[in-house]
């Protein structure tokens, strides 16, 4: 790419926070607690719709990992998670009704607020199904990682999302809040992923798993994109492009090594599939404010009105952050 | 800094106390509390400890620190020296807490430079007496320059012969300029008189004479004005220096630290307790400042000391290593999130040696079920067929849960191959590969080092042979698969191809099939190969020869089968195993 393109790629990343910017009027503060906020703390970025069963066990897995504090955008949801949210202390909760697809999927919205409190932090960004793991995490909490990261002068940390699913229907067996949703969503894929390179980019881009293999057989190209860099360091120059899966500058995507070695890495588990999917992807169906005409919730829907099991004899059961890095899912880099 | 400092009544309550020969110099940039810890744990030993700050801490946060140790008269602060890594800074800051240390604690005998997050791993009056014991040794990892195997940003011996104005951290492109710039006009700084350079980690335990020389020679001027410009000149200034006073140079660091392939140091957590147990260095550095459990586990009195486990420093050495070489060379054949090798860079491309079978189905009936029965290798059948992935078995999921789709395994055709040997490492995998397949895979194998590739070329037409089709449409087909399997053979034949490849014509292995099939699975067995008593069932090949005569004269020209005879082959009596000649090893 030459110099023209690198150029446009600046331009790009600009409208990007420009954008982001104008959005930020689609936001209401619904409680606000940054001031709380300290040199050196590590923050989370979420978005959620009607997500109240799932959070309090999400809130309490990031704080027990070290996260100090939580920035949430609501996205209208009617079923009490707002107030809970307001209720905890370490919680500021942004409310919009705007549409989430014209925010971009909610890029804009998360990249306004990094571009305003994250400045200069670690900044994780994960929806409330999504659960970090990286080399040594039963060990050693977020901040030891973050302050290796800082040592060795690396500024995003790579975590590709694993879709996780539980053995039997989808809707087998019921998730009860506060629960950890990996009791029931257990399994996973361990090795049919392709792995393609994006030049423009940089980044890796990552499909499969089971919904490629459940949803996507006939059309793979379709199938969502896995690779994501979830933490990084955050500059108010930076901006999110698509989702997590890439940032401009762009040399944050290059969370991977090209000559053989292997850069430390971590896993998203994403515990999308419990039994409150089957009625999530009707409604989000309708709703259509997906990835281009919701085509995911679309396969979703039709497979899981046949026979909703992605279990597998060849599926694995998760142990721990060891067994994904002996699979090859993860990688401890030179962290030792 | 040099002279007697004022005795103030402080330092003579000090003086009383210091009972020991040890004394501790510390460098100290962060994690006020964690060295506040270490220093007291120091002196609660007796012994005397010199701090230095880096001026870059805020005022603030020094005299808070400053101000939590006061009530300690063992611990001493020394003048701040802005310090840099890399650069001069360090050293002073080094110079100045010694002669203040020197010149207050007189009894001090050794003297031993820490930092802020160093953890003393055994008791330090064991320490104190191991170094009671060898009076006038210095014990600092000294070596000369051609002699190290680290080298940051590939200077070593430049160090010392270049100029280094700028910051190595903060403007690396006019860093890199210059020096650049010094090798094109060959510039080269001259090493004062005397000395030869050494180098060698930061952290020594030098005896009072050795350090007192150092510190009072005479040429210290010439000394510190050249080594300002040196680079990384903590690393060399009291190495190099010691080697001119020191009787008895031990060249080893009394500090456990482990560098990574930067040169940055490994940091040591609480889960890392059981292997620093293991250790039999004094002190190890650095450690993470929020590991409570190590702090609390080592920085106790002798009764609540843990029992001191077997000392295996090999063991401490393989973890990091292993680290460093994940790091630097990964998992050979995986493809991953944090691993994607380009092919240039990649000489193993999978992970495992695998075989490939062109072909052999369509002359043998039972060719896979016998193939696995005399190898024990799983054996699938054609992987890369158009319509299907033939799993063995014929299962519809296979290992890592790769799916039978057609369409997923085109759609990245190279890492379905890579992902299927990944999850089956241990387990040879062989399959079958021929014109009906899908070719996206072709240059892949012939590139691949770990390829075996056994091909019965022109064996397809066997597949015309037994048709039925209408025979312009068989003439037709036949025409393309020829087309098709030439074009794969020209990348097996290519220059490229790296993988082991055996090509033979359909007529050369009619004529003596066991002795190729032999050779076959002498190669995927190994030297613990069976000698073969049971052929596989071939097809019935009568009339072949016609069948191709009949090619040809509809106008096409079937080649690829060699010089097959229209009469087909002599009807041999079926062979009983006629021994190949083989040399075995």
């Amino acid at each position: 790419m030459g110099v023209l393109g690198t150029y446009r790629l600046r331009l790009r990343r600009k409208r990007y926070i420009a954008r982001a910017i104008r959005k930020r009027r689609e936001l209401r503060s619904v409680v606000n607690r940054t001031v709380d906020i300290k040199p050196g703390q590590i923050l989370l970025f979420s978005t959620q719709r009607n997500e109240k069963i799932r959070l309090p066990y999400f809130l309490k897995y990031y704080r027990d990992l070290g996260v100090d504090h939580f920035l949430i955008v609501d996205n209208d949801s009617d079923d009490g998670s707002v107030p809970y949210l307001a209720s905890q202390p370490d919680v500021s909760v942004w409310h919009t009704k705007a549409s989430y697809k014209r925010a971009r999927f909610g890029v804009d919205w998360l990249n306004y607020l990094q571009w305003k409190y994250a400045h200069d932090h670690w900044s994780l960004v994960v929806d409330p199904d999504e659960f970090l793991v990286y080399p040594f995490s039963d060990t050693r909490p977020l901040p030891a990682l973050c302050d290796w990261l800082d040592a060795s002068e690396i500024r995003s940390f790579g975590a590709m999302l694993l879709d996780m699913y539980p053995k039997g229907r989808i809707d087998g067996q019921p998730y009860r809040e506060g629960q950890n949703p990996l009791e029931i969503a257990s399994w996973f894929d361990s090795g049919n992923y392709s792995v393609k390179h994006n030049s423009t980019y940089q980044n890796l881009w990552i499909q499969g798993g089971p919904r490629a293999r459940a949803f996507f057989g006939d059309n793979p190209g379709r199938a969502p994109a896995l690779n994501k860099t979830p933490l990084v360091k955050w500059h108010r120059s930076y901006v999110y492009v698509s989702s997590t899966h890439m940032l401009l500058p762009r040399k944050l995507n290059k969370t991977y090594d090209t000559t053989g070695g292997e850069k430390a890495s971590g896993v998203l588990l994403h515990t999308k599939f419990l039994d409150t999917f089957t009625q999530k992807a009707l409604e989000e169906l309708k709703r259509k404010q997906h990835y281009s005409g919701s085509v995911e919730y679309k396969a979703y829907a039709e497979a899981l009105s046949q026979d909703p099991d992605l279990w597998c004899k060849w599926s694995e059961k998760y142990i721990n952050w060891r067994q994904l890095e002996i699979l090859g899912l993860m990688s401890k880099g030179n962290w030792a | 800094m040099t002279g007697t400092p004022d005795l103030g009544p402080e330092t003579v309550k000090a003086l009383a106390r210091a009972t020991t020969s040890l004394g501790i110099v510390m460098l100290v940039h962060n994690a006020f509390n964690r060295a506040e810890q270490a220093a007291r744990h120091w002196a609660a030993s007796g012994c005397p400890v010199v701090i230095h700050v880096d001026r870059n801490v805020p005022s603030a946060e020094y005299r808070a620190f400053v101000e939590a140790l006061s009530d300690e008269p063992l611990v001493m602060f020394s003048t701040r020296h802005r310090c840099e890594w890399g650069n001069w800074g360090i050293v002073a800051g080094t110079q100045a807490a010694s002669e203040l240390l020197l010149a207050t604690f007189r009894d001090v005998r050794h003297v031993y430079l820490a930092s802020g997050s160093c953890l003393p791993l055994r008791p330090v009056q064991e320490l104190i007496d191991y170094l009671a014991e060898r009076p006038r040794t210095d014990f600092i990892e000294s070596a000369t320059t051609a002699d190290v195997p680290w080298t940051i940003g590939g200077l070593d011996e430049e160090r010392f012969t270049l100029r280094f104005p700028f910051s190595w951290k903060k403007s690396r492109k006019l860093f890199d300029r210059y020096v650049q710039l010094q090798r094109k006009l060959k510039m080269k700084r001259k090493i004062p008189l005397g000395l030869v350079p050494h180098m060698g980690s930061q952290w020594w335990c030098l005896t009072r004479r050795t350090l007192s020389a150092i510190l009072q020679d005479p040429d210290r001027d010439t000394y510190d004005r050249y080594f300002r410009k040196v680079w990384i000149p903590d690393e060399s200034y009291f190495q190099t220096l010691c080697r001119l006073y020191s009787t008895d140079v031990q060249s080893r660091s009394l500090t456990l630290s482990k560098f990574d392939h930067q040169g940055k140091p490994h940091i040591f957590y609480d889960d890392h307790l059981q292997l620093l147990r293991r250790s039999d260095c004094f002190v190890a550095r650095k450690i993470w400042p929020k590991a409570d459990l190590l702090y609390e586990s080592f920085l106790t009195d002798e009764e609540h000391a843990m029992k001191k486990a077997e000392p295996n420093r090999g063991k401490i050495d393989r973890v990091f290593s292993r680290a460093t070489d994940l790091r630097m060379r990964g998992r050979p054949g995986l493809y991953m999130q944090s691993r994607f090798p380009f092919d240039q860079w990649n000489d193993g491309r999978t992970c495992a040696p695998y075989s490939v079978f062109e072909g052999f189905m369509d002359i043998f009936e039972n060719w896979e079920e016998w193939l696995a029965a005399n190898t024990g290798a799983r054996v699938h059948g054609h992987l890369f067929s158009e319509n299907w992935v033939q799993f063995a078995g014929r299962e519809t999921t296979f290992a890592g849960a790769l799916t039978d789709s057609a369409q997923m395994r085109d759609y990245n055709s190279r890492s379905f191959l890579t992902n299927l040997l990944w999850n089956t490492r241990g387990e040879h995998q062989c399959f079958q590969f021929g014109p009906w397949d899908s070719q996206y895979i072709s240059w892949d194998l012939a590139t691949d080092p770990n390829a075996r590739i056994y091909v019965i070329t022109g064996a397809w037409a066997l597949q015309h042979f037994r048709s039925n089709a209408d025979f312009s449409d068989i003439r037709r087909d036949a025409a393309w698969r020829q087309k098709v399997e030439a074009e794969h053979l020209l990348a097996l034949q290519s220059q490229w191809a790296k993988g082991k490849i055996r090509l033979l014509s359909m007529t050369e292995f009619i004529e003596s099939p066991m002795e190729h099939l032999q050779t076959i699975i002498d190669d995927i067995v190994g030297d613990g190969a069976r000698r073969l008593t049971e052929a596989p069932r071939m097809h019935n090949l009568k009339g072949f020869g016609k069948f191709l005569q009949t090619l040809k004269n509809e106008g096409m020209h079937p080649y690829l089968m060699g010089d097959y005879p229209m009469d087909d082959l002599p009807e041999r009596p079926r062979q009983r195993m006629r021994k190949p000649y083989l040399v075995k090893k």
